[in-house]
């Protein structure tokens, strides 16, 4: 059974491969600067290395999926988003794997009836407008720069020549790298609760565990991905959507990296907080959509007259179709294992209005008065507790999230092995001690737990203020939450 | 960086190919005056020496092009302008071949030229020869600085048309002269012609390297 639902994931993985190689090589194949071949093999290699080695840490291995709470939904899921990223892929264009997931997961709600990942719509639909945009600007400024030291520096046509091909590699692997490495929990991550592989020991020199051993399993879907289907979308964007120089080819992949890095990386956001200093606002950027404004940055900057408008028109009509043809494909495709193979496609969730969760949302300032007709009645579905809040209240998306949240019914006990259960390293001592000691106690709503560890120890409360601090904590509360319905 | 050096090593062979292939378009050139001086002068040792090294160059240039060219492919460098420097260096050992031919053409038809006319096809050759290396100064500048090609390959039209002027005033000269015969007439102008030809065919390789420039233009 875990064979069946890791195909899907791995299907995924290839689809991910052939689209999202283009990325980090695309410019460099389409120039010629480095042969496809070369380009898939490194590209291979270093999304293996970086999946194995950087792939994410125990409690966020569940990637996107996370929110899918039935192994054979996650299947659906993931084969609806291959589905969608390969029909595209065939097609030659690039797409964001990321937002066809989501699309996937917003079917897999539809379906279900669960909490509409409002947010995830939200982050796609800015992505569509802020990854070109951000990644187009930056391309051009960085053309001026490099151009400008190029004619200075008077660098001989074969020296500039290996210098862009050395540069296109570096950058190259270095995204292959980060490809594996970000992109690895959500091809495989979903199995890692149900993977039966056990940690195997190199000569004792070195551990691959179990998690790694799935991850090195998805990377190398990825790298094959890649090498046997990579080619089209690479060429489409390093010339379909203008004719590039090799610094042109450099410059976008180098400019595709910095805006991810500047606005998509948790981890300079963390070094400029930690560091006093002022930090960039987080955006949802997708490479595959920020490579193309890369591209188009320099070609509007040369005057634009390169540019095959159809081309990029055809594009964004594939961006624009990812999410949707994936919430189509996942909600047909749930229909069917639920009806015809009888497969359980989600664990329902229920939704109540305690008293609990009354006070709670009026402290959140909700106002619950006219909700009374409401209280301790059972809502099976998040669809259906929101069309009755909806007959009382006017909410905004956002509050209606919250709602959701602090009403959502999560009959959790924790038992006594929970805190021995625990192997994520990042949750300390003082943080394990306080899980000890709620052990016993049975929280209706997921908050109260939250509530109960922030009462019982200041390393579980968030303070105002800490988004850092308080991201990690909101972190390993999903992990802690995860655990305890896993054992339940 | 290791990659970057390794590189770098390849390359400069590459670009010292380059410049051994100009060297030997330059040479040409020089030995072809050389020649012509020593057919002049009658003295037909010295002829025959440069016949021979400019033979030797000929083959030497050939070599080096198709080097070059094998490097450019199969290492696929500078994908970009592959075409347009594999046209320029085609160009520039056309122009290798009209000095090699030219010689020969004295070694085969050995044309009769009077003394008065001398002077002018030593200087008619002299500014082919000059225009041909401003040419390959412009090629050096292309390869190594391409803000610098500017400061060449204008002086390419300037001696074109020196020699231009020269070549008119020596055909005149050849047709004017009453006791040549017309097919004596007709031999020198060809040779003139052959001559002056180097020169135009230097100015389009070089009005087609502008071209090239503007594309490489970042």
């Amino acid at each position: 059974m875990f064979a069946i639902f890791l195909s899907s994931g791995l299907f995924l993985g290839w689809s991910l491969g052939a689209n999202d190689a283009a990325n980090v090589f695309g410019t460099a194949v389409g120039t010629r600067m480095i042969s496809f071949r070369k380009a898939a093999i490194y590209c291979g290699i270093f999304v293996i290395l970086g999946a194995v080695i950087s792939g994410a840490g125990a409690a966020e291995t569940l990637g996107e999926f996370g929110a899918v709470n039935a192994v054979a939904g996650a299947f659906v899921v993931a084969l609806a988003a291959a589905v969608t990223v390969y029909w595209l892929t065939a097609l030659g264009y690039p797409v964001s794997t990321t937002q066809a997931i989501v699309g996937a997961i917003i079917g897999w709600d539809l379906f279900a009836g669960a909490a509409i990942d409002y947010w995830g719509l939200e982050k796609i639909v800015l992505s569509w407008v802020m990854s070109p945009i951000l990644a187009a600007i930056f391309s051009a400024l960085l053309y001026k720069l490099i151009t400008y030291m190029i004619t200075h520096a008077r660098i001989s046509m074969f020296s500039l020549d290996a210098l862009t091909r050395t540069g296109l590699m570096l950058a190259g692997i270095a995204g292959a790298y980060a490809l594996g490495a970000n992109n690895i929990a959500n091809v495989v991550g979903i199995f890692v609760p149900i993977s039966p592989l056990a940690d195997i020991s190199f000569l004792g020199i070195f551990r691959l565990s179990g998690a790694q051993q799935l991850f090195f399993i998805g990377a190398v879907a990825i790298a094959v991905g890649t090498f046997t289907y990579g080619k089209r979308v690479m060429l489409t964007v390093g010339e379909g959507i203008t004719e590039m120089s090799p610094v042109a080819a450099l410059v976008a992949v180098l400019a595709n990296a910095l805006v991810l890095f500047l606005f998509a990386s948790q981890g300079l956001e963390r070094f400029l907080l930690g560091s006093g200093l002022p930090s960039f606002p987080l955006v949802p950027v997708s490479s595959s959509q920020a490579i193309v404004g890369s591209v188009i940055g320099i070609a509007l900057l040369r005057g634009g007259r390169g540019i095959r408008w159809r081309m990029l028109g055809e594009i964004t009509g594939a961006w624009l179709l990812t999410p949707l043809v994936a919430v189509v494909i996942s909600f047909i495709a749930l229909f069917f294992l639920q009806n015809v193979f009888q497969q359980k496609t989600f664990l329902p969730v229920e939704y109540r209005l305690t008293a609990e969760a009354e006070h709670h949302l009026k402290d959140a300032g909700i106002p619950t008065d006219r909700l009374t007709e409401m209280r301790e009645k059972t809502y099976p579905t998040a669809a259906e507790f929101e069309k009755a809040v909806s007959r009382y209240l006017t909410l905004s998306n956002k509050e209606m999230g919250l709602v959701l949240s602090i009403t959502e019914v999560g009959p959790l006990l924790v038992d006594a092995r929970l805190a021995s259960r625990i192997n994520d390293p990042t949750i300390t001592e003082a943080q394990r001690r306080a899980v000890q000691r709620i052990t016993g106690k049975r929280f209706v709503h997921r908050w109260q737990l939250e509530k109960a560890l922030a009462e019982d120890s200041p390393e579980w409360r968030m303070e105002a203020g800490k988004k850092e601090r308080n991201r990690e904590i909101r972190r390993k509360l999903d992990y802690l939450y995860r655990l305890i319905r896993a054992g339940m | 960086m290791i990659g970057e050096s390794i590189l770098k090593k390849k390359q400069i062979g590459i670009e010292k190919q380059v410049d051994e292939f100009l060297d030997r378009v330059s040479e040409s050139g020089l030995l072809c005056k050389n020649g012509m001086d020593a057919y002049l002068k009658e003295n037909v040792e010295a002829f025959a020496a440069s016949l021979a090294s400019i033979r030797d160059t000929e083959h030497q240039g050939d070599r080096l092009r198709r080097a070059i060219e094998q490097d450019l492919y199969r290492k696929t460098l500078i994908p970009e302008s592959r075409g347009d420097v594999m046209e320029l260096l085609e160009d520039m050992d056309a122009l290798l071949d009209r000095f090699t031919g030219l010689l020969w053409q004295f070694e085969i038809e050995k044309p009769e030229i009077c003394t008065e006319f001398h002077n002018d096809f030593r200087e008619l050759l002299h500014y082919s020869v000059e225009s041909v290396e401003a040419c390959v100064l412009s090629c050096r500048a292309f390869f190594k600085d391409i803000q610098v090609v500017v400061n060449h390959v204008h002086k390419v039209s300037f001696w074109e048309k020196e020699s231009d002027k020269v070549s008119t005033r020596l055909q005149k000269a050849i047709f004017a002269q009453g006791d040549l015969r017309l097919s004596h007439r007709m031999q020198l102008r060809f040779f003139v012609k052959q001559v002056d030809r180097i020169a135009d065919e230097a100015e389009d390789v070089a009005d087609r390297l502008n071209i090239y420039v503007i594309k490489r233009m970042l």
